[in-house]
């Protein structure tokens, strides 16, 4: 049996003063599916995300999230974040931010304990109480995703978040996702110029060129394909 | 030395502007704003010099200023490219204008001194208690929106994607910044005010190793430089912003160089 739609995006369009970004674009994804999104840079794939998360307004169409808006959570992992190497943030009190649930300053028991199941979760038990300025790319990247995950997200974007890490700190990265996509469900969208590793643990993609778009089973991406559409 | 009152309203407003501006301070530094706070001081010397002109107390000419201006300055700075330029601006404006009124006030050269670089012996029980009111209001909102300040102030990327209202924390984080320039002025002076909000913090980020005790050591800091200025100033008979000033000045230094050790380690 097919998985329940959690994002729909129909007809959508975005388009900046003269410049259309991307128009027209139909795609659903299920629960549990692992999309990447791929296209060179300054094709829209940055715009898309934006859209997706609510940060920017389509020009048409829209972003419908099923069944209700309310019932999909998003974690979303970026390349950057601008944290100041001297700041007093350790990497548990960074993945805590996450928690603004709770009236009071300090965390609760329980959300004490959300943050030790993540922190073991993502292999940064060892070090959680490091500097987050302190730590390396991968376990910065690596404390991101955690902060993500704390509020137990249904749907996780990572916005190029492995494109500054070297290849066995992303695999690494990525082997933690797959299993939390498998064992939770919990569906993914991958924005990448990878186009090895997008075939090692999507699914499904969605590749933005210039001249529109194009998705299907992973199996129909190609590193060829990416070069032509970016010749276009 | 407490048998002056006088000494011992000096002590209290202290006391309660050093919590204050530890507290504040983190997020200041946080945010980075500290260029930022200079403004919102300079603007509370305009705010005083306004407050004599118009017969009223320095201090609700200074909050008049502060707040309004607070909002002011948030949206012309909200793009950073522009942040610095748009604030040396407003500060430039603002000097003048408390000039300006000091003038039309016809007020002499000391009153103007003792708003700039603040005065002991002119805060009264009065001023305690008012000072006292807004330091708790300030206290009140910080510790109701703290969870959304500290992850908006340490992780802005995260807020942001996370849909918290970073421009509503922002404007709140500004009006809460001006009271606390308009409290702390009372004491240091509206031109060195940014000392108590700015360096206490500062200071504490080199050794605290989480928000919380960045806060407590900032208090703590602030508390040692008030409590030692305004001693050393009873017994000297010298300026209590030149002590204050200083006292923070070298802990900076000291946190400095014992960053630049740890570095080299």
């Amino acid at each position: 049996m097919m998985a329940a739609p959690i994002l729909k995006l129909e007809h959508l369009g975005v388009t900046f003063p003269n410049h259309p970004v991307f128009s027209d674009l139909n795609l659903t994804i299920r629960q549990g599916e692992f999309w990447s999104i791929v296209g060179k840079n300054g094709v829209g794939k940055t715009t898309l995300m934006r859209t997706v998360l609510h940060q920017l307004r389509p020009t048409h169409g829209q972003v419908a999230y099923l069944p209700t808006t309310n019932a999909v959570k998003i974690g979303y992992v970026p390349q950057f974040r601008n944290i100041d190497a001297d700041y007093p943030l350790t990497i548990r009190d960074f993945v805590g931010l996450n928690l603004t649930g709770w009236k009071w300053p300090w965390l609760s028991r329980q959300e004490r304990s959300k943050v030790q199941t993540i922190l073991k979760r993502t292999g940064l038990e060892a070090i959680a109480n490091r500097p987050i300025g302190q730590a390396s790319g991968g376990e910065k990247q690596k404390a991101y995703l955690a902060q993500a995950l704390v509020e137990a997200p249904n749907l996780l974007i990572l916005d190029e978040s492995t494109a500054s890490l070297d290849p066995v700190t992303k695999t690494e990265l990525l082997d933690l996702v797959i299993e939390l996509n498998e064992s939770l469900q919990l569906t993914v969208l991958f924005v990448t110029h990878d186009i090895p590793m997008a075939r090692k643990y999507s699914s499904q993609y969605l590749m933005l060129t210039p001249n529109g778009t194009e998705q299907g089973p992973i199996s129909g991406l190609t590193q060829e394909k990416v070069w032509e559409g970016e010749n276009v | 030395m407490f048998s002056y009152e006088f000494m011992r309203n000096a002590f209290a407003a202290g006391t309660i502007i050093a919590i204050i501006c530890g507290i504040m301070g983190v997020f200041v530094i946080a945010r980075n704003m500290s260029f930022l706070t200079h403004t919102l001081s300079e603007i509370g010397f305009s705010g005083a010099a306004f407050g004599v002109f118009a017969g009223w107390a320095p201090l609700n000419g200074m909050l008049l200023f502060t707040v309004v201006s607070s909002v002011i300055v948030g949206q012309l700075s909200a793009r950073s490219e522009r942040r610095e330029a748009a604030t040396s601006a407003i500060s430039a404006l603002f000097i003048g204008m408390g000039i300006l009124f000091l003038s039309l006030a016809n007020k002499n050269a000391s009153y103007a001194t003792s708003i700039l670089f603040g005065s002991v012996i002119g805060i009264s029980a009065g001023d305690v208690q008012q000072m006292l009111w807004l330091s708790l209001l300030v206290l009140l909102v910080v510790f109701v929106i703290y969870r959304f300040l500290k992850f908006d102030s340490f992780d802005h990327t995260g807020a942001r994607v996370k849909g918290l209202w970073t421009n509503t924390l922002s404007v709140t984080f500004l009006v809460l910044l001006a009271l606390s320039v308009s409290v702390a002025a009372q004491i240091v002076g509206s031109l060195l005010i940014f000392i108590l909000l700015t360096l206490p913090a500062a200071t504490a980020k080199y050794f605290a190793h989480t928000v919380g005790g960045m806060m407590v050591l900032a208090i703590a800091l602030a508390l040692i430089g008030v409590w030692s200025g305004l001693t050393l100033s009873y017994v000297t008979n010298y300026p209590v912003s030149f002590f204050i000033a200083a006292i923070e000045a070298i802990f900076y230094f000291i946190a400095l160089g014992w960053q630049k050790l740890q570095t080299a380690e």
